[in-house]
């Protein structure tokens, strides 16, 4: 194995290797033929297939309604999809339970919403904290880790700030903080610069590039083709299905 | 290295989601304490459901505790020797040894005996006809009466000496109120039989032997001479040394009517009083049923709290199922919410009622007792109750489809 993303909390700059560097045939999301039909017929996905090695950075972009969201939420094991294959993480969703996808989620994946869903009465530390929660680590443990994510995110000097107390920029670096605190092996974002101006915006897109090239894998949904250019592989969608997968 | 091998993650172990009981508990209150208005009206409903049975209970301890304090202040050491009856329904007689016999045992402090007179009544005036007693007999006593079934004179005195000679009269609480009499003075009579008695005296209530309240008493001398009454004792009543009452109490029969022990009967009045006390308990059952009934109440309205509760927080919902929570996980969360919410109102129910039954026996002047067990049931109540009532609400959080949630 040439990754090493060990259980050790400390900084992860030691533990991890450049996504440059050979990956083996290590595959973090595959979809097969995955369709999704909403009761009422529906077809918010249609035949999908999509292979995202560990490591990768992806741009998914589409018009409102091309199935992005559904195809980020099968990936994040939010949803099952009605038919074909999928496999997180090297598990295949399709015969876990509830609570080995629960597993899944608390270990492997972080998300990043476009509503930020920070919990307003708790600090930004303890908001980052409860990103881990259910892994079952004791809370002064999560603080710490809590408070490393911070700093990488630049908010060191906000820990003890509330979300009504920080900028919307700086409520999304508290949200990233808190999918990337446990060290995940899939980030999964959904329009994280939906609600920011365009300079917070671009600094955020900057921290997820860099925070990805450590070693995790991104998908990220734009609507923003500039945003999108920044991606080494950006998948286009229209009316559930995959028109179009490029690389660079 | 196989393919499949090679797409494992890191951890080769599956790791379950875990949230240890500490945490689910601090995610509860979390939950709580930010909505507290809410939370706050919310466990009202349960305090005052339990607070009202708390009270409830507590008062009537109170007074229980009350009674039994003031039988044990009177002495549970007095016991009463009175005549039987036969096999076949008739009255049996105390020989007039009986009293002698007894003042000679050991352990016996003190004891004294009354005499039925039958035949005859006491009326204000020999105009009111003589069927109208109101109910009020006429016994012979001896001049310790009072003392031996711990009571005192509320005016006037006692029979004594000159009793035995003269026409006097004692009257018993509530003879005296029957006949209009509340207080001794000037030259006070009553026709009794068919001679003017001087009231000397008016007793207080006997609490341990209670028809004595409805009995008048004139001296044995007097009774004998202007009744021909004889000497043969209706009822003696004997206080024994307070470590030997049984031992005494079983050898009264026997010592009363060596010949015929068994038409003697034997009995500790306070042992009545006790149990008319625990009985008295029991008549709350109605009061607690009221309660029960504003519990309920409060249970629907934590219910609905929950439910309201359950849509405004579809977001954190969603977000806590992102992160890794179980359906488990979210449904505990909020059912410990909803029973920590009802635990916290059970506690404070049990500060309320504690808080009246204070008020109460202040107020009566009575010892104030709220039972041990209601300090663990009160919460515990509230409890149980909370975690029933979050039951629908928990369901239906754990059941929210994660996307849907996070949409909102």
């Amino acid at each position: 194995m040439t990754r090493e993303l060990g259980e050790n909390d400390g900084p992860r700059e030691q533990a991890v290797v450049r996504s440059d560097q050979p990956l083996g045939n290590r595959i973090a999301l595959q979809l097969d033929e995955v369709s999704k039909e909403y009761p009422g017929g529906v077809t918010a996905l249609r035949d999908v297939n999509v292979e995202v090695p560990a490591g990768d950075q992806v741009a998914v972009v589409g018009p409102s309604g091309s199935g992005k969201t559904t195809m980020l939420s099968i990936m994040g094991t939010l949803e099952r999809p009605t038919n074909g294959e999928v496999q997180v993480a090297g598990h295949d969703v399709g015969s876990a339970s509830d609570a080995e996808l629960a597993g899944l989620r608390a270990y492997e994946i972080g998300f990043v919403f476009q509503a930020f869903h920070l919990q307003e009465s708790m600090t930004a530390v303890d908001n980052v904290a409860l990103g881990m929660l259910y892994t079952g680590r004791p809370l002064k443990q999560r603080r710490v880790a809590a408070r490393a994510a911070l700093e990488r995110v630049g908010l060191g000097h906000r820990v003890e700030f509330k979300p009504k107390q920080l900028s919307g920029g700086e409520r999304q670096r508290v949200a990233i903080a808190r999918a990337i605190a446990k060290r995940p092996m899939i980030i999964l974002a959904d329009e994280p610069t939906g609600n920011l101006d365009s300079k917070s915006g671009g600094e955020v897109i900057g921290l997820l590039h860099g925070l990805a090239s450590d070693g995790a894998t991104l998908v990220l949904i734009t609507h923003d083709e500039h945003i999108a250019q920044g991606f080494g592989r950006r998948i286009q969608m229209r009316d559930g299905e995959v028109v179009r997968d490029e690389s660079k | 290295m196989s393919t499949a091998a090679a797409t494992l993650p890191r951890r080769e172990r599956t790791d379950t989601a875990r949230l240890p009981p500490h945490e689910l508990v601090g995610s509860a209150l979390q939950g709580l304490r930010t909505r507290r208005l809410r939370a706050a009206l919310s466990a009202l409903g349960i305090a005052i459901g339990i607070g009202a049975m708390v009270a409830v209970v507590g008062v009537s301890s109170s007074s229980q505790a009350n009674l039994l304090a003031t039988i044990d202040s009177l002495g549970t050491n007095l016991l009463t020797v009175s005549p039987g009856t036969t096999f076949l329904g008739a009255n049996e007689v105390l020989p007039d040894t009986a009293v002698p016999m007894i003042e000679h045992m050991q352990n016996v402090n003190s004891d004294v005996a009354i005499y039925q007179i039958s035949g005859a009544s006491v009326l204000r005036s020999p105009y009111v006809p003589s069927e109208q007693t109101g109910g009020i007999g006429v016994d012979a006593a001896g001049d310790n009466l009072p003392q031996v079934v711990g009571t005192s004179i509320v005016s006037g005195h006692f029979l004594d000496a000159v009793s035995n000679r003269y026409p006097q009269v004692v009257l018993g609480a509530q003879a005296a109120s029957i006949l209009q009499i509340n207080q001794v003075g000037g030259h006070l009579m009553v026709y009794l039989g068919d001679t003017w008695f001087s009231v000397i005296g008016i007793l207080k209530p006997v609490l341990l032997d209670s028809t004595l309240d409805s009995t008048v008493f004139i001296s044995l001398p007097v009774a004998e001479r202007m009744f021909q009454t004889q000497p043969n004792p209706s009822e003696i009543y004997v206080r024994a040394n307070v470590n030997d009452v049984a031992q005494v109490s079983n050898l009264l029969a026997p010592t009363a009517d060596p010949q015929n022990a068994d038409g003697v009967q034997v009995s500790r009045p306070s042992n009545v009083l006790e149990a008319r006390a625990a009985a008295k308990g029991q008549f709350t059952t109605l009061l607690l049923g009221l309660g029960a009934v504003a519990l309920l109440v409060g249970a629907i309205g934590i219910a609905n709290i929950m439910v309201i509760s359950v849509l405004e927080r579809r977001s954190e919902i969603g977000l806590r199922r992102a992160l890794g929570a179980k359906r488990r996980h979210i449904s505990s969360q909020f059912l410990t919410e909803s029973a920590l919410l009802a635990a916290l109102g059970g506690m404070a129910g049990l500060a309320l009622g504690a808080g009246a039954t204070e008020v109460y026996s202040l107020a009566q002047n009575e010892p104030f007792v709220v039972p041990l067990y209601a300090l663990v049931a009160a919460p515990a109540a509230g409890f149980v109750i909370g975690a029933l009532a979050g039951l629908y609400p928990a369901t239906k959080a754990a059941r929210l489809s994660p996307t849907e949630a996070l949409r909102t």
